[in-house]
């Protein structure tokens, strides 16, 4: 069964996440911030990370920029949650080394089907 | 569903610490506190809310948090500068925001109007001219100051942002739509080269080729050479490059979808049919040396990353700006992020590491129970092994101590489950107060304290009445208007403090107000005018005062709608006494009054007097027992044909029977053979309640009654008692009621007895 | 026993069955929750004379029920040999004071007779139907109005 680490500050968006991710058959852990996702991140290599850009402590960017440098996770496939349209932010997001993107709202077909497209 | 409609729950639990979070931020910022990260903090909040919202469909609160959002972001940004005005706007607009909450909630309705124009005012903000649109602009300003072509169109960007749309892809195809007629029109032929981005980014070559199969038979290149099956592909080769051939009715925008994801990490090249294929791809390999990937890796990014431009023609327009400016942004993220760790927060909100169980309060209230029969259950078995007179010393009287203390712990602990800060209830004050202030034209700074202060939730719920009350009231009465309040010689704006501390196993809750004080001539007068107590009573100044919890007395002028909202004071006592708790207040005229009330830690036990009334035993909360006492016979004085009161002191207070009054019996003894109990009910009046003989007190677990059977006149609750039997919980106030029912009503002695 | 054509009729129910005062009265055994001895029931004011008061189940406040009282007839003092039947009536429990119990039934619906016009009001409400087997009369109870009505009262 494949990992998914979801990292998002609000318990909403992880709950929703978890239950698209979970209906399709995904393992899913969760954390917080990006701070809380490097450790998740340790614990449980997943197979695709999840991940908000606003959040406290570590933000998205930075959190796809510490996985990106570290040679253990960085063939991790990043997917960032966003409900910003503006392509500087996505830019911004992908510059970090993010993998590709959800568009917040997100409906689950179009969650899995970007799982699908990142994950090996 | 089901699983929907639970999340929808959750999303408006965190709304509701969200929104308390945005409050706690803006005040911060409105008292010129507010940081970078409190900034940061607040958008979030919004951000998040917006978030949930849209996922839940709730347009109007998607609406309005965006417009929120749009004006914190350019704060964020700095674009709008972050000012005390700005925060108090935003204070309202946060009032505003929690409305929109309530409404998609279905509680309550949004002032649409008040929305719309409190939305307008926050566009002013971001954009006083109003030239491009408000919401194009903040969108932009983050991360790129001169606006870029991207936004022009608003309800483009606001569609953007509720749905799922990408960005715009622009299509350019060269000139092989010549030959298009020449061949099979569901034959593409893809060409990509991946940079080292792309495997940078943790894509790979295989899943798009995988990707590109799923929209029809793919035959894909590498090179010259065939790659017969993806198993086979090294997906950390880069610099190699691929020609598929694509059969497809999908068209061309669904095979540049597959390529969303690498848009500017790689050439891609989409063509319609094979034959022009052959000669591009050629022309692409040209570039590099047939299959050496290991060899080519270090060497080849330079000279690929150069033509990148020209040759990628198919990149869209709208990602050409933001390589410029994405450096600036990521330095203005940096800050946050190092600041972050200094942000102190006051709530008990788990951070990340420390996780959170959810459980189902009936779980919770489940085991309480329990602990309650093993409290019980603990203090039987202790009675049963004092009825063998077991020595104290011996082993057994010794392990039962211990048995005792572990209960005990237990209970302390399973009790702190349900324990939980007042601050859910505090947090919903600052708009009250905020509110009141407006309608009653006063200036009002609520301070509070203490409100990590743990109370058990049963008792929370029910903490927001009296609360509410209390501050309208010290609003509403206590505070002078800016005018008066200048022409005293003290500051305009008038503090009203709200405070939760532990005192004693009780929580207390203060409201204290630096206005006026009490009137105590006016009190008194209206108390007389309105009956409640007569000309001539000797008060002292507390008694006056208290004499605002009395039923029917109200101080205003004319009926405020603000305070009490058409309650008095009264109700709010009754309804503390309800939870076996007191409240008071103390005033110092020109200097303000402070409410205080305290309340037991928990509704699950309760502190108690057991007594004995004709055969029964029954226990009277402690909350309302003021003294006991054995009456002498002189005491006692006869009053009307059956009635008789006792002195205490220098006034009379009646005197029930409690057997009589819960009919146990038809006939009272004399007070002198038996205990009496100064009771004060819930309106302040005094009564000596009558009872055989006190066991003492002890703390007892409330239990209901009306879970299987109803609810009794003259009984609060039941409990059980360490000899295993059931015990009734005198209802005080109800027993003094029927007593009055049952004789004509009395003068008002009881008032007197205040003290 | 009977006709097997009529299936619903033929569908068996459990009874416990016991006795108050001569009579012999039933509940169905799905709604017992269990039954025990007498013990001295704390006694509830202002309450009507067929409630004994309430007992200790197991840190539930359970209210007692003297039935023969509320079927009107004359109470008698508990002994040792009296049990209280601990029956679930809608959300509720309730223990019913009784003298003994007598045995577990078998029946099936064409056993019970309507009850007869006869009987006064309180039978009337409580009794569900009267069933005749090898030669006795057990009334079968209706539970569901035997609690009086929860009525919250005026403070």
């Amino acid at each position: 069964m494949r990992t998914i680490l979801t990292v998002d500050d609000s318990r909403t968006m992880r709950d929703m996440l978890r239950m698209a991710l979970a209906g399709a058959g995904f393992n899913v852990v969760e954390a917080v911030d990006g701070e809380h996702g490097l450790e998740v991140l340790s614990a449980h290599r997943p197979d695709v990370i999840i991940t908000d850009i606003n959040m406290p402590k570590l933000d998205g960017f930075g959190f796809i920029e510490a996985v990106r440098v570290d040679d253990d996770y960085r063939a991790i496939p990043i997917l960032v949650l966003t409900t910003e349209s503006d392509p500087s932010k996505k830019q911004r997001a992908r510059e970090a080394g993010a993998t590709g993107w959800i568009v917040k709202p997100f409906n689950p077909e179009k969650l899995v089907e970007a799982i699908r497209r990142v994950a090996a | 569903m089901d699983e929907l409609e639970a999340i929808k729950v959750t999303f408006f639990q965190e709304c509701e610490e969200l929104l308390a979070d945005l409050e706690g931020g803006l005040l911060a910022m409105q008292e010129g506190v507010g940081d970078i990260e409190t900034v940061n903090a607040v958008f979030r909040a919004v951000h998040s809310i917006k978030g949930g919202a849209g996922a839940f469909g709730l347009e109007p609160l998607v609406r309005f948090a965006h417009v929120f959002e749009t004006l914190l972001d350019a704060v964020r940004s700095g674009e709008v500068p972050n000012t005390v005005d700005l925060a108090a706007v935003m204070l309202r607009a946060s009032d505003v925001l929690a409305d929109h909450v309530s409404a998609a909630r279905g509680l309550g309705d949004v002032d649409m109007a008040a929305s719309a124009a409190m939305a307008d005012e926050l566009k002013a903000w971001t954009d006083p001219s109003a030239a491009p649109p408000p919401a194009a602009v903040a969108a932009e300003t983050v991360d790129a100051p001169p606006p870029a072509p991207v936004a022009a169109d608003p309800d483009a960007l606001d569609d953007d942002d509720l749905g799922f749309d990408f960005q715009p892809m622009t299509i350019s195809i060269d000139a092989q739509a010549a030959d298009a007629e020449l061949i099979p029109t569901n034959v593409w032929t893809v060409s990509i080269r991946p940079k080292s981005d792309l495997y940078r980014k943790a894509n790979e070559t295989a899943l798009l080729l995988r990707e590109l199969s799923r929209l029809g038979p793919i035959v894909a290149t590498m090179d010259d050479s065939a790659l017969p099956t993806l198993e086979f592909l090294d997906a950390e080769a880069a610099y190699v490059t691929w020609s598929v051939r694509v059969e497809t009715d999908d068209g061309e925008e669904a095979i540049r979808e597959v390529f969303e994801f690498v848009d500017g990490d790689c050439e891609l090249d989409i063509v319609r049919g094979e034959a022009p294929v052959e000669a591009a791809l050629a022309n692409l390999l040209s570039a590099i040396e047939p299959p050496a990937p290991q060899a080519a890796v270090q060497a080849a990014p330079e000279p690929v990353a150069e033509p990148a431009p020209v040759a990628s023609a198919p990149e869209p327009v709208a990602e050409a700006p933001p390589p410029v400016v994405a450096a600036a942004p990521a330095a203005v993220a940096a800050a946050p992020a190092a600041a972050a760790p200094a942000k102190v927060t006051q709530a008990d909100v788990p951070g990340p590491g420390q996780s959170v169980i959810r459980v189902d309060p009936e779980r919770i209230d489940r085991l309480i129970d329990l602990v309650g029969e093993l409290v019980i259950n603990q203090a039987m078995l202790a009675q049963r092994v004092g009825e063998y007179g077991i020595a104290p010393s011996s082993n057994l009287a010794m392990g039962l101590d211990e048995l005792e203390q572990l209960t005990r712990e237990i209970q302390d602990s399973v009790m702190a489950i349900r324990a939980q800060p007042v601050k859910s209830v505090f947090q919903r004050m600052p708009r009250l107060v905020r509110e009141v202030a407006n309608m009653t034209g006063k200036q009002a700074r609520l301070v509070m304290d203490g409100e990590n202060t743990e109370v058990d939730k049963t008792v929370i719920e029910r903490l927001s009445d009296p609360i509410t009350h209390m501050l309208r009231n010290a609003i509403d009465h206590g505070l002078e208007s800016p005018e008066e309040r200048r022409a005293a010689g003290k500051n305009p704006e008038g503090v009203v403090r709200l405070a939760a501390l532990h005192r004693s196993g009780r929580i207390v809750i203060e409201v204290q107000d630096d206005g006026k004080g009490i009137n105590r001539e006016r009190v008194f007068s209206i108390a007389v005018k309105k009956g409640l107590i007569s000309p001539d009573v000797q008060l002292t100044d507390e008694e006056i005062d208290n004499l605002i919890f009395l039923p029917g007395f109200s101080t205003a002028d004319k009926i405020s709608d603000v305070s009490g909202r058409g309650v008095g004071m009264d109700v709010v006592k009754r309804s503390v006494q309800a939870l076996g708790g007191r409240i008071s207040i103390t005033s110092r005229p020109g200097l303000g009054s402070t409410f205080t009330l305290s309340l037991p830690l928990t509704l699950a036990v309760l502190d108690g007097m057991v007594v004995d009334v004709a055969g029964e035993t029954l226990v009277v909360p402690l909350a309302a027992i003021v003294e006991s006492l054995r009456p002498k016979a002189e005491e006692v004085r006869p009053l009307g044909p059956v009635g008789s009161v006792l002195a205490v002191r220098d006034s009379f207070v009646p005197l029930i029977d409690v057997g009589l009054a819960l009919g146990y019996r038809n006939t009272s003894p004399s007070p002198t053979e038996g205990v009496v109990l100064l009771v004060e009910g819930e309106d302040g009046s005094r009564a000596a309640l009558v009872a055989d003989a006190i066991h003492g007190q002890r703390q007892v677990v409330i239990k209901s009654l009306e879970q299987n059977y109803q609810q009794v006149e003259g009984v609060a609750a039941a409990t059980i008692l360490g000899d295993g039997r059931v015990a009734l919980i005198l209802d005080v106030d109800a027993v003094i009621n029927l007593r009055r029912r049952e004789s004509p009503r009395p003068t008002e002695p009881s008032l007197i007895a205040a003290e | 026993m009977s006709d097997p054509i009529h299936v619903a009729s033929t569908e068996r129910r459990e009874l416990i069955s016991f006795r108050v005062g001569q009579q012999e009265y039933c509940v169905n055994i799905m709604a017992v929750r269990e039954i025990r001895g007498w013990s001295p029931a704390t006694s509830l004011p202002q309450s009507p004379g067929y409630m004994r008061g309430v007992i200790n189940l197991r840190g539930a406040v359970l209210p007692i029920m003297d039935l023969a009282a509320r079927l009107g007839m004359p109470m008698v003092e508990p002994n040792v040999r009296s049990v209280i039947i601990v029956v679930q009536a809608g959300d509720r429990m309730v223990g019913l004071l009784v003298d003994a119990v007598s045995d577990i039934l078998s029946i099936t619906d064409d056993l019970v007779q309507p009850t007869p016009d006869v009987a006064c009001d309180s039978v009337r409400s409580f009794v569900r139907g009267i069933i005749s087997i090898e030669g006795r009369m057990i009334s079968e109870v209706s539970l569901d109005r035997i609690l009086p009505e929860r009525e919250a009262m005026a403070a």
